[in-house]
């Protein structure tokens, strides 16, 4: 049991980045911390698919003449890096234009907070 | 039963639907588009008479359009039945086309267009429904009548005519729906909806879910056939103009729902399975309850219209009494009582509707003396009003009295005891009206003369009609053949 | 002789028009709408042409950059996706006609962008449909999300406010999708949809495939405003430009709806996700709740944007009973469904937009006497309304024929007296409307008094929506025979 802890550490990590953006984004009243909830909570994703691709003694997936190419276990894998350089662009994307729109908020109304917004919403 | 292609149905169909079109293409003349409705009535009655000869020669003129779902067709096909139906509903577009014209400008109605284009897909929807060869055919033009009638029973926009249509379209939609349902579970219990005499749910004998289908069909066309406790809607409806009081909530609209039984009765569940679930005696004794009742409340109404309209409440009653019976005769006297109504409550409401055009009375209780003014409509309406109580030569005495022979015949004697009373009745609530008219003096003395030819003739055409009809039941337009080879064809072989 | 490259013209050709949009846009503003509409011309071309090959020679697939499957990415288009695919380019190039006028008015200074990123959000759209790789589906719904949350907070001042719950909604949802996807990875190693269709018989008992299906089928509910997830839908509706929303509302949602029936028929298979554990029950559910919820508060909107929306968060749960159910028919009727939504929902939504066009308004109180005023207009919503009630010949009857036919197929009578009673909740609030602008005494007010039909872009936009509910009324068995029974085949 410990040990099955002690293997999967950065998963168990993850869970709880992840448990951790999902309470920020719902118990945050400010909408910045709500951005910031939801980055934790993308980032935690990604941990896991990077995590995924960990593989005991293998270096980093870049070709090493002395390691040739005949033995995959020697490199990890490369792929979800791959699709986390995408989807890290996708987080970036996605916090501008949620940056862009939390600037609009505030021009309009000068104040972040859920509540006082929720108000102004139903005037 | 032969069945031939033919394109005549469709062409029955589709001519109101195209004089809708035309009347909203001609809005702003007025004499023209009431041609149109004019033309379109004649021209969807010839067509309608034309297939008589081959229906009574014992062929069945079919059409099959497009599949509206896979593997099943939007088909048309004409028998006995939906003929008889048909034929009534067309004839008397035409009488009503005339009558429409004078009532709707005497009172200077506004919004005349909307109201011919919606009368016009009433007929549509009507005559689709009578020639429907499939279930779901049925549904869609079912479905069609129910929003159709919309318009026309919300016609005077004012509050009351607003809270009428919405008690028509919760009554209404509701039955539909029930029907939807009860459409969707004959396709998932028998793979089929195609309309077969003597049913084709007879393989299902013994499962537990026909009572629960028979419910939701008696839902949906118990509504429409306004069957007690379904009826709420109907005397609220009358607050539209009395030519659709008329045709629609005496002829088309209502009868479409009790057309709706027999079509279940006789081509979906089959007489022999409609008796062995007991479903008969369900809905002959709801039928029983809707004529005493009925009757018994048309005495309370002042209002001549709400007095007409449960009137006609136990009327159809009568209809559905007839073919639960399931006995060849009552089933002859029901179908041929579907025409014979009509036309008789038709002439009802063409007197009330003439009398509210001239002076605006619609109460009972100030009817006094208008007999005198208003000879020949106060004429014909004490004529109908014999028809109706089942007094010979009048049509309404032939369908009675089949029904209560037919009675006999399935053994339901009470049956017969329950007409006797309803015609006493019957006559509680129509003399009434007509020692009013002519034997009560007026309180101020009154001045006026008969509503214009446009309503006058119309009237005294369907009075004659009801005379027609009580004499030679059969006639140029062969109701009593349709009625009774429907009855034999249904019925074969159904011991009752 | 068919094209090869369908598959990916589809998308692209809307990403090299976003650029043009943008690029010429900013020389001439004028230019925008022009190259906006040749763009999602070529398009609506190209899917017509796919769905047609697709229907003559069967499924087309294209491998990107030459590599082949399952290491390349694959854009497939077999008769699901080819059938999304013209839906979706269609209703937006009638989007894109209707909404230039009210654009010039409602947002003047910023149509350029909002061309380009109306393109851009189409082509995330239809990307999903006809890629053939998991996370190439994400990166899609991204595309497609990020640039609805931009064209959504332009708008009415309270927009971005609306727009930003939407971002953590939507966003969350992506990011389940993906790590449904990732689980999916671990288990077969493979993102090919193919692939992991074949790979997938033999793991069925793996909870890892359990925890994917799960993740994906939440996060697409959350993409999809199912109930109890539907709380950004109501505002966003209501304070976008009426010209964005009947772009986005009759589809953004249902591409959720997509990818559920997606990894239904092409990825885990029927059987998988009804056994053990009962997720499509649990979707079917939903699906009820969010009827007669959506339904019912629906009724207690006097904004017509706001029932709208409401109405639509009640219409996604029919595609999610429909798909809950799991059987063919099922199937079919959500298939069918998010089609005639799709129609209906924009018509419904243009007419709104048309209405605030000419008037300004959106109270429905005040829309009295509003019959006469915009005939043509109000026969459109009169149609739409019909439809939404599910009264024949109108197309909505036909997906809830089949809806209920599929819940009694079932024995699942709930879902039949659902399907049944929320019929009726909508002939309340559609009924209420018709009766306030066809019978209602006039107002007097000087709005509506002046009110006319709206410029013939609009109008006519509407028209053809309105008429293509009728035809699909008529037409729905030549689809089912011809494009959805295949789709369905894949399971049974």
């Amino acid at each position: 049991m410990f040990q099955l802890l002690v293997d999967h550490y950065p998963y168990y990590l993850s869970t709880v980045l992840l448990a951790l953006g999902i309470w920020g984004m719902f118990a945050k009243r400010n909408l910045m911390k709500k951005l910031i909830a939801l980055t934790i909570f993308q980032v935690s994703i990604m941990l896991i698919f990077i995590s995924s691709s960990f593989k005991t003694s293998a270096t980093i997936p870049i070709f090493d003449p002395d390691l040739g190419l005949t033995n995959p276990d020697l490199y990890i894998n490369p792929l979800p890096h791959v699709l986390m350089l995408t989807a890290i662009v996708v987080m970036v994307a996605t916090s501008g234009v949620a940056l862009a729109v939390i600037l609009m908020i505030y021009r309009r109304y000068h104040t972040l907070d859920e509540h006082e917004l929720t108000k102004r919403m139903r005037e | 039963m032969e069945e031939i292609y033919s394109i005549k149905p469709l062409i029955a169909v589709l001519i109101p639907a195209l004089a809708a079109i035309l009347n909203l293409l001609f809005s702003r003349q007025p004499n023209i588009r009431e041609f149109w409705t004019i033309a379109a009535a004649v021209a969807m009655f010839g067509v309608i008479f034309s297939l008589l000869p081959d229906v009574l020669a014992g062929r069945q003129p079919e059409i099959s359009l497009l599949n509206i779902a896979p593997g099943i067709a939007l088909a048309l096909r004409v028998d006995t039945v939906g003929l008889i139906f048909a034929l009534s509903a067309s004839f008397l577009w035409i009488i009503t086309s005339f009558y429409s014209i004078g009532y709707m400008r005497t009172l200077n109605e506004k919004k005349q267009t909307r109201y011919y284009a919606s009368f016009a897909l009433c007929l549509f929807s009507t005559i689709g429904f009578a020639f429907s060869a499939n279930l779901l055919t049925f549904v869609i033009f079912y479905e069609i009548l129910t929003l159709v009638t919309y318009p026309l029973v919300i016609h005077k926009e004012s509050p009351a005519a607003i809270s009428a249509g919405r008690k028509y379209l919760v009554y209404l939609l509701s039955g539909g729906l029930a029907l939807i349902a009860a459409a969707a579970l004959t396709y998932y219990y028998a793979g089929t909806g195609d309309f077969v005499s003597g049913g084709f749910l007879s393989n299902l004998a013994g499962q537990p879910n026909l009572m629960l289908l028979f419910v939701l069909f008696l839902l949906g066309f118990g509504v429409k056939s306004a069957l007690m406790p379904l009826q709420g809607w109907l005397p609220t409806a009358m607050i539209a103009p009395t030519p659709v009081s008329a045709l629609l909530h005496a002829v088309a609209v209502v009868k479409a729902g009790v057309f709706g039984f027999v079509r279940v009765i006789g081509d979906v569940f089959g007489p022999g399975l409609f008796h062995d679930i007991g479903a008969w005696q369900i809905l002959a004794v709801m039928a029983s309850i809707t004529i005493v009742i009925s009757s018994l409340l048309a005495l309370y109404q002042d209002n001549l219209k709400r007095r007409l309209a449960y009137s006609t409440v136990g009327h159809l009653s009568y209809i559905v009494l007839g073919i639960s019976l399931l006995s060849t005769t009552a089933w002859t006297g029901g179908l041929i009582h579907l025409v014979n109504h009509a036309t008789l409550k038709i002439t009802l409401f063409f007197c009330a509707g003439a009398i509210y055009a001239k002076t605006h009375i619609e109460k009972i209780s100030e009817l006094n003396g208008i007999g005198r003014q208003m000879p020949v409509t106060l004429g014909a309406f004490t004529l109908a009003a014999i028809g109706l109580i089942g007094i010979p030569p009048l049509s309404g005495f032939n369908s009675k009295w089949l029904i209560g022979q037919g009675a006999l015949e399935a053994g339901a004697g009470w049956a017969m005891g329950l007409l006797l009373l309803s015609g006493l009745l019957n006559a509680a609530y129509l003399l009434p009206v007509i020692r009013r008219a002519f034997f009560t003096r007026p309180d101020k003395p009154l001045k006026f003369a008969e509503a214009s030819l446009f309503m006058v003739i119309p009237l005294l055409i369907a009075a004659a009609l009801s005379l027609y009809l009580g004499m030679f039941p059969d006639g140029i337009f062969h109701i009593y053949q349709l009625a009774s080879d429907t009855a034999a064809r249904v019925l074969d072989g159904v011991i009752r | 002789m068919t094209i090869d490259q369908l598959p990916v013209i589809i998308p692209v050709s809307l990403l090299i028009f976003t650029c043009l949009t943008l690029l010429f846009g900013f020389l001439r503003k004028s230019l925008a709408f022009p190259i906006a509409l040749t763009g999602m011309a070529v398009s609506l071309a190209a899917s017509i042409l796919g769905l047609v090959q697709v229907l003559l020679y069967g499924p087309q697939s294209y491998q990107l950059g030459g590599w082949a499957p399952p290491i390349g990415i694959e854009y497939v288009l077999d008769h699901l996706s080819a059938f999304m695919a013209v839906l979706i380019t269609f209703i937006s190039f009638i989007s894109l006609i209707y909404s230039r006028h009210s654009f010039a008015r409602e947002v003047p200074d910023k149509v350029v962008p909002l061309y380009a990123l109306l393109l851009l959000l189409v082509a995330g759209m239809v990307g999903i449909v006809v890629t053939g790789d998991l996370f190439n589906v994400f990166v899609f719904l991204e595309i497609a999300s990020l640039a609805g949350y931009a064209v959504m907070a332009i708008g009415h001042e309270k927009a971005p406010v609306a727009t930003f719950r939407y971002i953590i909604i939507g966003t969350i949802g992506a990011c389940f999708y993906l790590l449904g996807v990732g689980f999916l990875y671990f288990a077969t190693g493979t993102l090919n949809m193919a692939d992991i269709a074949r790979l997938l018989p033999d793991l069925y008992e793996s909870r890892l495939i359990l925890a994917a299906a799960v993740f994906i089928v939440i996060g697409m509910a959350l993409k999809m405003a199912l109930f109890p997830f539907h709380i950004w839908l109501p505002d966003v509706y209501t304070y976008a430009p009426s010209g964005v929303v009947s772009l986005v509302a009759p589809l953004m949602t249902k591409v959720g709806a997509y990818v559920i029936i997606r990894m239904l028929v092409s990825v885990f298979g029927p059987g998988f996700l009804s056994e053990g554990f009962p997720l499509m029950a649990v979707l079917g559910w939903l699906g009820a709740a969010a009827i007669v919820i959506g339904s019912i508060l629906a009724i207690a909107q006097s904004d017509l944007r706001r029932m709208l929306a409401y109405s639509s968060i009640a219409q996604i749960g029919y595609v999610a009973l429909g798909i809950g159910l799991n059987n063919p028919l099922g199937l079919i009727g959500a298939m069918l469904h998010i089609l005639n939504h799709a129609f209906m929902k924009a018509c419904l939504f243009q007419v709104a937009g048309g209405i605030r066009y000419r008037t300004g308004l959106w109270q429905i109180p005040m829309l009295a006497g509003l019959g006469r005023k915009m005939p043509w207009t109000m026969a459109a919503f009169t149609i739409g309304a019909i439809s939404m009630v599910g009264i024949p010949p109108a197309a909505g009857f036909f997906s809830k024929w089949y809806l209920v036919l599929s819940s009694i197929e079932a024995h699942n009578w709930v879902f039949v007296i659902v399907i049944i009673i929320s019929s009726l909740l909508n002939a309340v609030y559609f009924f209420r409307i018709l009766e306030k602008a066809y019978a209602s005494p006039e107002s007097g007010n000087e709005l509506v008094n002046t009110a006319s039909d709206p410029p013939a872009s609009m109008t006519v936009s509407i028209m053809v929506l309105a008429a293509g509910i009728l035809i699909l009324g008529l037409i729905n068995a030549i689809i089912i025979t011809n494009v959805l029974q295949p789709v369905v085949k894949l399971i049974s």
